[in-house]
């Protein structure tokens, strides 16, 4: 499990560019920090509960009551590009139909 | 008085007798900003224009009957991952280079409240990614006390604006030590509050089962004037804990009246103690436990038994949860936009150049150990071993009111000198475990390492909502 480490995978699922040059740096960063990480394999964690969350609390409720929010203006002057003041604008999500 | 070095409460003595108005007090720190940031690089930005009408409207309230608190018109440095409405939130990150905060973060509307005055964007390392400030993708952050050293991180700009005296007081995160090592390397308090005491809501989440918003400041009692000014529930962050909260300035008087430790039991940890912390700092320690002695306390062997675990632990956790939370960052409603072929080629030209190393490292190692065949090994066994140091924590507690630790393993160390990425984790030992635990705990200036002149700080670590008790102490410790 240690060496099957394939950071041109993982920055394919993390949706990172990077160059070879930086590929074969963090390749070998990694497995290093990985095998330090892979202590945690000595120790038994048999009938252990995970921990997720250090708070002790549990589903919060809130009454389902509509409230102002920002409004659209405001939250689009963040965006790369906008159509028509009030959309934001993306690359085609799909293939561009042939002629 | 010297505003460089003034508390909020000798501030707001000043303040209130008409002795100084917001308007100079916040000039003289802008002064302070003008003549030397140029050399430390704590901010990253501060709109003038606006501290200015922010102090001309408190000197108005405060002539009319009309002030907020006592502390209306003073201002308090903001680390560059909270929101303050109008400012830019970078992150000290390309990818956030242009962005304006739409609100504010609650932790900033309940200063605003008080009257405090947000003053600036503090310099941090990229994300909350780093002990240094040195991956910070715009600028360098230099300690004020020695300039050819790091300030600490990741809320490295935080603890110099304070040090440097820019502002009397700021905000910083959280989350495995970023608040209480810089504040152990430039020598002032710095508070990590119980995980929920402190909604969350408007701070750019790293990962969010560990980050907390807490103070910056040069005493006890400031710290607790924060905190209470922060503190307690809030809708717009469901792990905000329902507890009243509140109290903490009056518990830092308390301890400052008494100068007493009486009847505090305070646990060393062993595993804290097993060498691993440079001689200087040791020396300082030493002298901390001889005078929390001297003062009436009492000290108890405990013991943390898998401490050795503890940086695995989070950086399978923190980068897990990272590796989420940035998944947001992908150029299309926000943050910056580099147009690939399509879609896709769009979201990786857009992360791969608007992330620095750093964040690149611990998102990939997040995905990693997240993805498909290595969850069960990484990520649950991690969950798990994070129940085993919790309830280490919670066994030290049993004999102990809090625990006196080390709070990093050297004084400030020099840029450069920690070039390899798991070395400087490992830095991170004495303070990653807490957040891991979720409890409070607080970085003390005790004292100077002989051979270099830098700060050495104390860590007292409380259990959950153990806050009050650890401010009373500090304020005990540091009147003495």
């Amino acid at each position: 499990m240690e060496s099957d480490l394939n950071i041109k995978y993982i920055a394919e699922l993390s949706r990172l560019e990077l160059s070879d040059e930086q590929s074969a740096k963090l390749q070998q960063e990694m497995e290093r920090i990985v095998g330090y990480i892979d202590e945690l394999k000595e120790l038994n964690v048999d009938g252990v509960e995970p921990t997720a969350h250090a708070a002790p609390l549990s589903n919060v409720w809130r009454e389902d009551e509509a409230t102002a929010s920002y409004s659209r203006q405001e939250m689009l002057e963040n965006a790369p590009g906008v159509i028509n003041d009030n959309l934001i604008k993306l690359p085609r999500v799909l293939p561009q139909e042939e002629a | 008085m010297n505003i460089s070095t003034a508390t909020l409460h000798e501030l707001a003595a000043e303040l209130k007798a008409g002795n100084l108005s917001s308007v100079e007090l916040c000039q003289s720190c802008l002064d302070a900003v003008a003549q030397r940031d140029g050399e430390i690089g704590a901010f990253l930005e501060i709109n003038q224009d606006n501290v200015l009408a922010s102090a001309k409207a408190a000197d108005e309230r405060r002539a009319s009957g009309n002030a907020l608190s006592d502390y209306d018109g003073i201002p308090i440095g903001i680390k560059d991952n909270i929101s303050v409405k109008g400012e830019r939130c970078s992150c000290a990150s390309k990818i956030l280079e242009n962005l304006t905060s739409p609100y504010d973060a609650t932790a900033v509307e309940r200063l605003r409240k008080q009257g405090f005055i947000p003053f600036g964007r503090l310099n941090m390392d990229e994300f909350a990614m780093g002990s240094s400030c040195e991956n910070s993708a715009f600028q360098k952050t230099r300690n004020p006390l020695d300039t050819t050293r790091v300030p600490g991180g990741s809320s490295g700009g935080s603890a110099a604006c304070v040090a440097a005296g820019f502002a009397p007081a700021a905000l910083g995160s959280d989350t495995g030590g970023s608040i209480r090592q810089p504040a152990a390397f430039c020598g002032v308090v710095g508070m990590k509050p119980t995980y929920g005491r402190v909604s969350r809501h408007g701070l750019v989440a790293f990962a969010s089962s560990l980050d907390q918003i807490g103070p910056f400041t040069r005493d006890a009692e400031d710290c607790g004037i924060l905190l209470d000014a922060i503190c307690g529930f809030d809708k717009m962050d469901s792990t905000s804990l329902p507890d009243a909260a509140g109290g903490f300035a009056d518990a830092a008087r308390a301890g400052a009246a008494t100068g007493s430790l009486k009847g505090m039991k305070f646990g060393l940890p062993k595993e804290y103690y097993s060498g691993g912390i440079d001689a200087g700092s040791a020396k300082v320690l030493d002298a901390a436990i001889e005078k929390v002695k001297s003062l009436g306390g009492e000290i108890v062997d405990v013991s943390l038994p898998h401490t050795k675990y503890a940086i695995a632990v989070y950086y399978i956790i923190a980068t897990a949860e990272a590796s989420a939370n940035l998944a947001r960052f992908d150029g299309m409603r926000y943050g910056c936009r580099i147009e690939g072929s399509d879609l896709t080629d769009t979201y990786f030209k857009s992360r791969g150049n608007g992330f620095g190393d750093e964040v690149k490292r611990r998102i990939l190692l997040g995905t990693y150990v997240l993805s498909s065949g290595y969850y069960d090994a990484y990520y649950l066994r991690a969950q798990k071993v994070r129940t085993l140091i919790r309830k280490d924590f919670e066994n030290a507690f049993n004999a102990c009111d809090m625990m006196l630790t080390p709070a990093a393993p050297q004084v400030a160390f020099k840029f450069g000198e920690k070039s390899d990425p798991l070395q400087m984790y490992l830095s991170d030992i004495f303070t990653i475990s807490l957040n891991l635990a979720g409890s409070c705990g607080i970085a003390v200036p005790a004292g100077v390492d002989e051979n270099t002149g830098m700060p050495v700080a104390m860590q007292l670590l409380g259990p959950a909502m153990a806050e009050a008790k650890l401010l009373q102490a500090t304020a005990a410790f540091m009147r003495a």
